[in-house]
């Protein structure tokens, strides 16, 4: 499959008067054609700040690339202009966010709204723009797509909101899908609907996307391959089948055991105990040691490096190292089974 | 829309039929009368005084000829100004009024707004410190101390501009400059406050993320979201540099209706206090109306309905 994305060491952080909080530290993950990588992670985590610095969204300052390189076509994001960006932005990209309330503009039709890329990037005439705009309408499954593009964003619904971004993010086939959220807002039906429409478009469109999300049945339903990330890192990446049957870190093992199972009797929900890192001040070892039930002394001092467990898979944790003790993942994160969803 | 209009014209009646009422008796409450003075009248000549202009019928009976006076938009004249009515004053002087509260109101509306989104642009750079700091020097100095420096340093010192007086253009800028500051200031901060709210929207995002240039960004999609603050503050302006004027009339030398409208409460000059009040209240009613419907242009999620189901 082709490479469409390569993130390397990236880095960035905000500049702010408490000090410099390193929101992404050392990021490494490729994208390919048509997959759908899933990046997870507890909030604060660095998700959003990694792909919005992917479309280079974040105001700079306060924020700054402190390092690292994002490939896209052998071109560097990172180094590019901001009149290079515009033509990646829409064009090569597309975005949606978590909350479709908020995220398209109130006093704006929505026909306009999605014919203002189409304009922009392919040099389409009005008229031609509103005949493709009600086209992705209907694409996205919006009936009465003719009246509609006529409509403010306030006379639709939260679900036909999400839909219409989902048309403004695709409307001038890009490459690479972000997708920060998408279903965080709306209610269990619409999100499956959501996430139904978004499979399908890819497999039409062949859109590489990346799903943020902190839920793990989204996960299970939409991914095909997992980045799993903490305290600004990459802790686990690995497939789908990897992260939910073997996973390897042990805040992979804390996140599947915080969810709630359906044949689960116990009241309590299961939780990570502790609190994330502070960034302004990241420890110098795993991030995770703080909060890590196996932690040993050589995690709060030294990074360990990632140890491939399979040519998708590879985890960064001290337990994997050969000279570690072996430790056993608790039983209760594979009870009731996430797979059930497909 | 039709029937919107009609309902709020409708409602505009009834409010101006409160406030001629309400002013009428306050006005009667407050003593002395327009030919009490300083040197007495001989009671002969007060009567004869009274009687030719109706004051010495019951209150009742004068608050109903006034009503039906004012229906047929007769003032009657003024008590003061001998030979001239009602009429004649606001027609003369409102004129002046009027081309100075357009002029102040076109610079505080184009001047705030701009500096406004200067200073949300540059967030907590240099711009923005400036505008604000001009913002609140504009805020906390008076129109008058105002007034009064810019003719000493633009009229008397520099000779730009004419001293006083109202004959052309050039007259009218001190004056307008003088009435615009303080609404200009307040619209500027206003309006930073809510651009900066805008630029941080998700919908702002989203424009970038489609690859507009920021420039398209803030004019397309920023702007027309942040003005809606500053445009329902347009109603109370409008009355604000049309009523607050009499005091930058008076420092230049305005023949304007501000002018008028002071002086006759002095003088107690009863049907220029009605007549001055009526008019400025219709002129209030008016504007807020039409800043209603600015608004509902402006804004698609407020709509302008007659009644129920009727869009």
């Amino acid at each position: 499959m082709k490479k469409v994305l390569e993130v390397n060491n990236l880095s960035v952080s905000f500049q702010t008067y408490g000090g410099e909080v390193q929101a992404v530290r050392d990021v490494n993950f490729e994208l390919h054609e048509g997959e759908t990588l899933a990046i997870v992670g507890e909030s604060g985590s660095g998700k959003s700040v990694t792909v919005q610095s992917i479309m280079r969204l974040l105001s700079m300052p306060p924020a700054k690339f402190k390092s690292g390189s994002i490939l896209m076509n052998d071109e560097d994001i990172v180094t590019m202009s901001e009149a290079q960006m515009e033509k990646v932005r829409g064009q090569e990209m597309g975005m949606i966010f978590q909350d479709p309330m908020t995220s398209l503009n109130p006093t704006m039709k929505i026909g306009r709204q999605i014919t203002e890329g189409l304009i922009k990037h392919q040099g389409m005439s009005k008229k031609d723009a509103l005949e493709r705009g009600i086209e992705l309408l209907r694409l996205v499954g919006i009936p009465n797509p003719e009246s509609r593009i006529h409509q403010y964003p306030h006379e639709f619904s939260g679900g036909m909101r999400q839909r219409a971004m989902i048309a403004i993010a695709l409307s001038c086939n890009p490459k690479i899908l972000i997708a920060d959220e998408p279903t965080t807002a709306l209610d269990v039906t619409i999100q499956a609907q959501i996430l139904e429409l978004l499979r399908d478009l890819q497999q039409d469109m062949k859109t590489a996307i990346i799903l943020i999300t902190h839920d793990l049945g989204v996960v299970a339903n939409a991914a095909d391959r997992v980045a799993v990330m903490y305290g600004g890192k990459i802790v686990e990446t690995g497939t789908v089948d990897e992260i939910f049957y073997a996973p390897k870190h042990p805040y992979t093992w804390g996140l599947l055991g915080s969810m709630p199972k359906l044949n689960d009797t116990k009241k309590e929900l299961q939780s990570i105990p502790g609190t994330p890192p502070d960034l302004k001040d990241p420890p110098k070892g795993c991030p995770f040691a703080a909060r890590c039930p196996y932690a040993m002394k050589v995690c709060d001092t030294y990074m360990p490096e990632y140890q491939h467990s399979s040519d998708t898979q590879k985890t960064a944790c001290w337990l994997l190292d050969e000279r570690a003790p072996k430790v056993n993942p608790p039983e209760n994160i594979f009870v009731g089974g996430v797979k059930e969803h497909e | 829309m039709f029937k919107y209009i009609l309902k709020r014209v409708g409602f505009i009646f009834i409010s101006l039929f409160f406030i001629v009422t309400i002013t009428f008796f306050l006005m009667q409450a407050a003593p002395g009368g327009p030919f009490t003075s300083e040197r007495k009248v001989p009671p002969k000549i007060e009567e004869q005084l009274n009687e030719a202009y109706g004051l010495d019928e019951p209150l009742i009976i004068q608050y109903k000829d006034y009503l039906v006076n004012i229906v047929k938009w007769d003032f009657g004249p003024s008590f003061k100004q001998k030979g001239q009515s009602v009429n004649d004053i606001i027609n003369r002087s409102f004129k002046y009024s009027l081309i100075l509260g357009f002029e102040a109101i076109f610079l505080a509306l184009s001047v705030g707004v701009f500096l406004g989104v200067l200073a949300a642009l540059y967030h907590n750079k240099f711009g923005d410190y400036a505008a604000m700091i001009f913002a609140v020097l504009g805020i906390s100095v008076p129109s008058f101390i105002l007034a009064a420096v810019l003719q000493y340093t633009f009229a008397f010192k520099l000779g730009l501009f004419p001293i006083a007086k109202f004959d052309s253009f050039m007259h009218s800028i001190l004056p307008a400059v003088a009435l615009a500051t303080t609404p200009l200031a307040f619209i500027a901060r206003l309006m930073r406050a809510s651009m900066l709210e805008v630029l941080n929207s998700d919908y702002i995002k989203t424009a970038k993320a489609k690859g507009l240039s920021s420039r398209v960004t803030i004019y397309r999609h920023g702007i027309r979201n942040a003005i809606l603050p500053v445009v329902s503050y347009l109603g109370p302006l409008v009355t604000a540099i049309l009523t607050g004027s009499f005091i930058i009339e008076k420092i230049f030398a305005i023949p304007g209706l501000g002018n008028e409208f002071v002086e006759s409460i002095t003088n107690r000059d009863y049907t220029v206090i009605m007549g001055t009040t009526v008019f400025f209240s219709i002129l209030l009613l008016f504007s807020i109306l039409i800043v209603d419907i600015i608004y509902g242009l402006i804004d698609p999620r407020i709509k302008i309905t007659g009644s129920k189901g009727d869009q």
